[in-house]
C-alpha cells in the first residue's frame, strides 16, 4: 500500500544497514518517528535510489540510545536533532548536536505525554 | 509636516504560512501599489512607522517581535495581518502557538482573512496612516501639558 | 592567521521574507562555516491531527505553506486516498495536474522576483511579480482564492473548471509565455546579473546527491531526476523531461527554474488538450486504516508525506518532509567559502520556504 518497501530491522543493525544502502548508492530521503506502539517509538528512515525507495523501520524504547547515522549520511543531523527535540529520543554521536535546541521550544518534547517525562 | 505623508512600513513574519507575507509584498507591487499612499517597505525597524505582522506568536519569535517594536520610534502603529496574527487562526490549538500578536504587543489594526486579501491589507494600511496622525497629535498635546 | 568572528544573520533581515537564523563564522570577509537554527515559524501542526478529523485536516495541510498550498492539500488527500484505496476519476487527476503546474509557475515567478530583489534589481522584481498576478487571477477565477484554494477534498475536487475557462487560460498562458521570455533575457543575459550569479555557490553533482538535495537546486547540479517521472496523477500521460543544467552555480539554478516555467506552461497545454469529461469526485465512506507514504514534486523539490490512521475519525500521525528541509545541508555547503555579501543570494537560490520546513 505504500510507496517503497518497508524493512523491519533491529535497532543495533541500523548503522550497518545504513552503510550498506549508502554503498549501493542510496540517498537519504527522510527520517521520522511515526508512532507509538505501546511504550515504544517506531522510527522510519527512508532512502531512495532513482524513483524507488526503501524504508528501514525499527522500534525504540524511550530510554534506548539510538546510534546516529550522520557520519554515514551527512544530512541526517537535522532529522536526528528534530527527533530529539520533538520526541525526546536519545541519539548519540550526532555530527552537529544542538542538544535539544534546534527548535528551541518552550514546551520540550511536545510529542511525549508530560507525566512520562518526569519519570 | 505630517508623518502620514510618508510612513514607512516594516514587515515581520511571525509564524505565518507565507500566504499573508506574500500578499503583503504583493501590495507593494505595481498592481496594488500601497506606495501611492507614500508607504515604503523598509527592513530597518528604526526607520519604520508601521509594523505589519503576519502569523501568530510563539516562544521563539516573541523576543524578536518585542525587540523590533521597541526599536521603532514613536508614534508607531501595529497592524496584525491575517487571522493567525489576529488570534492564532487555524493554528490556535498548536502546542507552539501562544496566540495572536496582541498577546505581546498592543495591536491597533486587525486585518482579517486567510490569506488576507490585498484589498483588505491596503485598507488596513490606510487606516494605519490615519491613526499615525492621531497618535502624533496626542503625543504633542501630552508634551505641551508636561511643559506647562 | 586571520581572526575569526561570528556574525548572526536573521531572523529579521531586509532580504528575508521569512525568518531564518544563521550563525556565520567569518574569516575576514569569507564565510568558513554556517550553523542554522530554525524554529521561528514552528507551529507544530503535525500534532493537530489529534484535534482535527481527517477530512477537516485538509484545510490545515493546505496551510503548511501559502506558496505551494495547493500541492500540500493535494498530497495529503492522495496519501489518505491511498490508504482508503480510492481511485480518483480521470478528470479530477487532470484538474489536479493543471492546478499543480499553475502553482509551479507562480512559485517560480515569485522566486525570480525575490532573487532580483536580492541582487538589487528592483524593476525586474516588480516585472516578475506583475506577470505572476496573471496566474493568481487564473487561480481566483477557477478556485475563488488567490493563495489558499480549498479545492481539494479526499476523493476528488470541489470545483470543476469548465472547458471554456480552460481555453481562456491557454490564451492567458500565451501572454505569460511572451512576458516570461522578455524577462528571461534580463535574468540570463544581462551583464550585471551574470556577475552576481555566475560561479557563485558551486554545488557539484556528487555533493548535491550526497547531501540529499532535491528539486531545481539538485537539477541545477546536473542530476536528471524529478518526482513527476513517477507518473502520479495525469503526469503519466504527459510528455516531459526534467530541466537540468551542468553549471552547478546560482546562474544554473536560475536557468533551471526559468526552464521549468516554460515546461509547466507546456504541461498545462498538453493536459488541457487531453482532459477527459466526467465526474470530479467519488464518495468517501469509512475511516482510513493503515499507512501510506506519498512523494510528489513541489516547485521546490521532492516532498514526502506520511499518513497513518487507525480506523478512527482522527489520524494517528501525519508527517511531512518538505523540500527546503532536505536542501538545508546543501545550502550550508554552498555557503562555505563564499563572501559575506553573497550570503543573501545563496540563501535565496535554494528557494527557501521556512514555514514548510518548520511546520
Amino acid at each position: 500500500m505504500t510507496d517503497g518497501e518497508i524493512r523491519e530491522i533491529e535497532l543495533e543493525a541500523l548503522p550497518a544497514e545504513a552503510l550498506k544502502l549508502k554503498n549501493s548508492g542510496y540517498r537519504l530521503i527522510q527520517m521520522c518517528v511515526n508512532r507509538r506502539i505501546g511504550q515504544d517509538f517506531q522510527l522510519t528512515y527512508s532512502f531512495g535510489i532513482g524513483l524507488d525507495c526503501v524504508h528501514l523501520r525499527m522500534l525504540v524504547h524511550p530510554e534506548d540510545e539510538v546510534m546516529s547515522i550522520s557520519s554515514i549520511y551527512e544530512p541526517a543531523f537535522l532529522y536526528e536533532n528534530e527527533m530529539q527535540d520533538l520526541f525526546g529520543i536519545h541519539i548519540s554521536m550526532i555530527s552537529l548536536d544542538y542538544h535539544g535546541n534546534l527548535y528551541r521550544l518552550d514546551k520540550k518534547t511536545p510529542y511525549r505525554p508530560s507525566e512520562e517525562k518526569e519519570s | 509636516m505630517k508623518v502620514s505623508k510618508s510612513p514607512w512600513m516594516l514587515h515581520y513574519d511571525g509564524s505565518s504560512c507565507n500566504g499573508c507575507d506574500i500578499e503583503v509584498l504583493a501590495c507593494t507591487m505595481p498592481r496594488f501599489d500601497v506606495e501611492r499612499f507614500g508607504v515604503i517597505n523598509t527592513g530597518n525597524p528604526k526607520h519604520a512607522d508601521i509594523l505589519m505582522i503576519t502569523g501568530g506568536i510563539n516562544a521563539q519569535n516573541r523576543p524578536v517581535v518585542e525587540q523590533i517594536y521597541s526599536q521603532m520610534p514613536s508614534p508607531k502603529v501595529v497592524v496584525a495581518v491575517g487571522i493567525c496574527a489576529c488570534n492564532g487562526g487555524v493554528f490556535k490549538d498548536c502546542y507552539n502557538i501562544l496566540g495572536g500578536v496582541d498577546t505581546v504587543l498592543p495591536v491597533d489594526i486587525y486585518v482579517p482573512g486567510c490569506a488576507a486579501r490585498p484589498e483588505a491589507i491596503i485598507d488596513g494600511v490606510v487606516k494605519a496612516v490615519a491613526l499615525l496622525d492621531e497618535k502624533r497629535k496626542t503625543m504633542r498635546e501630552d508634551k505641551k501639558e508636561e511643559g506647562q | 592567521m586571520s581572526t575569526r568572528s561570528i556574525v548572526p544573520f536573521g531572523p529579521q533581515h531586509p532580504v528575508l521574507p521569512e525568518p531564518i537564523h544563521l550563525d556565520l563564522v567569518l574569516e575576514d570577509e569569507k564565510v568558513v562555516e554556517a550553523v542554522p537554527s530554525i524554529g521561528f515559524v514552528h507551529r507544530g501542526l503535525e500534532q493537530l491531527v489529534e484535534k482535527r478529523d481527517f477530512q477537516t485536516y485538509v484545510y490545515v495541510a493546505e496551510r503548511i505553506c501559502g506558496i505551494c498550498s495547493f500541492m500540500h492539500g493535494m498530497s495529503y488527500c492522495e496519501a489518505v486516498e491511498k490508504i482508503m484505496d480510492i481511485e480518483l476519476p480521470a478528470r479530477a487527476k487532470y484538474l489536479r495536474t493543471i492546478w499543480c503546474e499553475m502553482s509551479r509557475i507562480h512559485s517560480h515567478l515569485l522566486w525570480l522576483g525575490l532573487l532580483a530583489d536580492a541582487f538589487g534589481f528592483e524593476s525586474l522584481f516588480m516585472q516578475s511579480w506583475r506577470i505572476r498576478e496573471t496566474i493568481l487571477d487564473m487561480f481566483e477565477e477557477s478556485t475563488g482564492g488567490r493563495i489558499i484554494f480549498s479545492v481539494n477534498k479526499i476523493g476528488g475536487q470541489r470545483r470543476d473548471m469548465e472547458n471554456s475557462m480552460l481555453r481562456g487560460f491557454l490564451t492567458k498562458l500565451d501572454q505569460v509565455e511572451e512576458q516570461v521570455k522578455s524577462i528571461t533575457e534580463a535574468f540570463l543575459n544581462d551583464h550585471a546579473v551574470n556577475t552576481r550569479l555566475r560561479g557563485v555557490g558551486i554545488l557539484t553533482k556528487e555533493q548535491a546527491y550526497g547531501l540529499g538535495a532535491v528539486g531545481p537546486f539538485m537539477r541545477a547540479s546536473g542530476i536528471e531526476f524529478d518526482m513527476r517521472m513517477r507518473g502520479y496523477d495525469a503526469y503519466k500521460d504527459l510528455d516531459f523531461r526534467p530541466v537540468t543544467s551542468t553549471e552547478c552555480d546560482s546562474y544554473a539554478r536560475c536557468k533551471v527554474r526559468i526552464g521549468e516555467i516554460f515546461q509547466a506552461i507546456d504541461l498545462i497545454r498538453q493536459a488541457v488538450d487531453k482532459i477527459p469529461e466526467g465526474d470530479i469526485a467519488v464518495p468517501v465512506k469509512g475511516f482510513p486504516n493503515g499507512e501510506a507514504f506519498v512523494r510528489v514534486e513541489q516547485p521546490r523539490g521532492e516532498a514526502l508525506y506520511y499518513v497513518c490512521g487507525g480506523g478512527k475519525k482522527f489520524l494517528e500521525r501525519f508527517r511531512v518532509r518538505t523540500p527546503t528541509f532536505a536542501n538545508l545541508p546543501g545550502l550550508l555547503q554552498t555557503l562555505k567559502g563564499c563572501q559575506l555579501a553573497d550570503v543573501p543570494i545563496l540563501i535565496l537560490t535554494i528557494d527557501p520556504c521556512i514555514s514548510c520546513t518548520e511546520r
